[in-house]
């Protein structure tokens, strides 16, 4: 293969093959969608769309205790639903390679937080990688793999938004990849099994690899000094060296390809060869407090925002007040702030299916907890009808606690909008809370029959797997009735009869019993989209 | 060779295809040699709401954003759009935009005179008529690959880059009709 232009998520999937990877899992979720749906184009690898990360995670986690080199892959806030195998996988280590991507959301362009995953690596004690560009991305991936079964631990690869969704050049591996033999599990009871008894004894082994990892750290070629002026030395990672080394390339630079465990003796060794140390880093002041931990003397957040992305501008502004000038052309951008322009906010598109029951939940002016996903958009006007949006599922149990707290005095009843993708995710849990704990909401799921924020992904309800290839659907009346909801309390409704949506909410909501309601309109981008490959075949 | 860098906004709004173009003249810039990169968001942003994309080339970039008034090139499909990025514009910046208003979500009244504003902001600015555009081109899907081929004469890449680059991003029966509107978008007419 010949140089080519990627996303940093098409580049991870590329270097995940080139490792060897047999086995790719994960749940869509911006900015880390593209990594699984480019890794199932490649031969000889299982792709899966998994109900969520808890479960993708844990069945990387066999995978690769089997022997198959695997990758994870997950935005920011998944990390969190995963974070339970997560941090008890750190415990057990691994067989075949485990990589496992967290891709951050700085500036939250598509997310319910903008939380700094490089803690994860720390709180989880596991090895963490940084790319600053697609190619790294290919590379890093390839080297995490590495690491992976060199130090027996699962590893991170922390990805953002910038990274994961701007595309460079990529130099394809020309050798492809290694061929592997079909893995068997071997028992291995006492690695395994995280019993007490054995889970101390790994606590002990995983501390040995953190050292071991740091010493790792000291040498490894990721971690690069690229020397420049004396008078400005700047520590930094990911899209951050980026941006930094187009306002001063001409400055000292350590840039580290291993976020975590730090390497102190070449900080140290760094800090003393130049007059003002920096650290260029976006969001929590992760290498700041580490460094400052080493007694040194080090700038960072008193220059640079704690919130949002950084830019060539961002980095530029703080440093140039402190006295060191950029690279910057100097030509004055062009003032617009004269003329206030309305914003462009984005919006329901135009026929969407979700607009008619937003239209009645607000006209009946209940209260309405929202989910993760194009329809937490009911939320802004027109519709203003979504009162509550936290995490994936919790539409259905942040309801129950509005209705435990207001005991009936409120005379408004409370309804749960929740998507199909996200109810299969974590909803179905919230539900069997609901009835085995006597609560009467309404729970309505919005089935469009994709995953329609993170562009298209079959999901359990939807009978289509990653691959495209026919798969079991959800069916929604037996699986309501499974989880103890009357049979009377569970309606399907056409997303595009106003009337009849109108009918089915009164009635459910009147009844005062848990009640399911889903209504049912294919996403219109996924309509046109299957026009459009009708037409070519 | 100095590392001059080319800096290309393009903007507009979800669905007006600025992720393709701006795809073709990132891989152009490759094939020309390069090194190319760019940077756009995807999700929640993208359901019509302001889309961007930066597209920087040269023999050594590092950031995938363009840094505010450094842009070499603002191209915009929506009048609206083009004031809300032109911080990124500076005195030396051409500006291409088309005429087209797009009222957003809860607008009722598209602003008035705001060509006016961006003249006044900009200087100088290059306004193209779609409906002309298209009646020269043939046909409304090709309007960016014209636009592409408007601004060409600045971008320092050999045509053969350019159909590499044309050729791999649109259907295959398309590509002549793609290439004919690119040769046509050289000399489209402007009103400055």
């Amino acid at each position: 293969m010949k140089k080519q232009l990627m996303s940093g998520n098409q580049a991870i999937a590329l270097g995940a093959w080139e490792a060897g990877a047999r086995v790719g899992t994960g749940y869509p979720g911006t900015p880390s969608t593209e990594i699984l749906e480019n890794l199932t184009t490649y031969p000889d690898v299982y792709t899966e769309w998994s109900v969520n990360e808890k479960v993708a995670l844990e069945v990387g986690v066999g995978s690769s205790l089997t022997g198959a080199k695997t990758l994870v892959t997950m935005k920011h806030v998944g990390l969190n639903v995963a974070a339970d195998p997560l941090y008890t996988s750190a415990y057990i280590g691994v067989k075949g390679g485990l990589v496992i991507v967290t891709a951050d959301d700085p500036a939250l362009h598509s997310s319910q937080n903008e939380q700094d995953n490089r803690n994860v690596a720390y709180a989880a004690k596991l090895p963490a990688l940084e790319p600053s560009d697609s190619e790294e991305a290919r590379l890093f991936t390839r080297r995490a793999f590495e690491i992976s079964e060199e130090f027996d631990t699962p590893v991170l690869l922390r990805s953002t938004t910038r990274i994961s969704h701007s595309m460079s050049v990529v130099n394809p591996d020309p050798a492809g990849r290694p061929e592997t033999e079909t893995p068997v599990f071997e028992r291995n009871i006492k690695k395994f099994v995280m019993i007490p008894a054995y889970a101390r004894t790994r606590h002990v082994d995983l501390e040995e690899r953190l050292v071991r990892l740091r010493e790792f750290a000291e040498g490894f070629e990721l971690n690069r000094v690229e020397p420049g002026s004396k008078k400005l030395g700047i520590i930094t990672s990911g899209i951050s060296y980026s941006y930094a080394k187009e306002a001063y390339p001409d400055a000292s630079f350590l840039k580290l390809g291993m976020i975590h465990p730090l390497p102190e003796a070449l900080i140290r060794k760094f800090a003393e060869t130049v007059e003002h140390l920096v650290v260029v880093e976006e969001l929590d002041p992760f290498f700041e407090l580490r460094i400052r931990a080493m007694g040194l003397e080090v700038e960072g957040k008193n220059l640079f925002p704690l919130t949002g992305e950084l830019s060539p501008d961002g980095v530029a502004r703080p440093l140039e007040a402190a006295g060191f000038p950029s690279s910057k052309s100097g030509l004055e951008p062009l003032d617009p702030s004269k003329t206030p322009l309305p914003p462009r906010p984005p919006q329901l598109c135009p026929g969407c299916p979700h607009h008619f029951v937003f239209q009645t939940l607000r006209d009946l002016g209940v209260t309405v907890t929202g989910d993760i996903g194009c329809y937490t958009l009911g939320a802004l006007p027109p519709y203003l009808s979504m009162d509550t949006c936290v995490d994936m599922g919790a539409s259905i149990s942040v309801s129950q606690g509005i209705e435990i707290a207001e005991d009936g005095k409120s005379g408004r009843k409370t309804a749960a909008v929740i998507g199909d993708s996200t109810f299969a995710h974590s909803g179905l849990t919230g539900l069997v809370n609901a009835v085995y704990n006597k609560r009467h909401t309404l729970n309505i799921v919005l089935d469009n029959g994709t995953t329609a924020m993170t562009g298209m992904q079959p999901n359990p309800l939807s009978g289509e797997r990653i691959n495209g290839e026919e798969a079991f659907a959800l069916d929604y009346q037996k699986l309501g009735e499974g989880l103890g909801i009357e049979s009377e309390n569970i309606k399907v409704v056409d997303a595009y009869k106003p009337d009849d949506i109108k009918t089915a909410v009164e009635g459910l909501l009147a009844s005062e019993r848990v009640s399911l309601l889903v209504v049912k309109g294919t996403c219109v981008i996924l309509k046109k989209r299957r026009i459009k490959q009708r037409r070519k075949s | 060779m100095a590392n001059r860098i080319s800096n290309v906004l393009m903007v507009g709004v979800g669905g007006q295809g600025v992720i393709l173009a701006s795809d073709i003249l990132t891989l152009a810039a490759m094939h020309a040699g390069f090194d190319a990169k760019k940077s756009e968001i995807h999700g929640m942003s993208q359901r019509g709401g302001s889309v961007f994309s930066h597209i920087r080339f040269g023999k050594k970039v590092w950031s995938p954003t363009i840094a505010e008034g450094e842009a070499d090139i603002l191209f915009s499909l929506e009048e609206m759009e083009t004031l809300r990025w032109l911080r990124f514009a500076g005195p030396r910046t051409r500006i291409i935009c088309i005429r087209r208003q797009l009222k957003p979500a809860e607008v009722t009244e598209y602003p008035e005179g705001l060509d006016q504003a961006l003249r006044t902001a900009a200087g100088k600015v290059e306004f193209l008529d779609p409906k002309e555009v298209v009646e020269i081109i043939g046909k409304q899907i090709y309007l960016n690959t014209a636009i592409l081929g408007y601004m060409a004469g600045d971008l320092d890449i050999p045509e053969a880059a350019w159909q590499e680059a044309i050729r791999e991003r649109v259907p295959e029966d398309t590509f002549e009709a793609n290439w004919t509107a690119f040769e046509a978008g050289k000399v489209l007419p402007s009103t400055g």
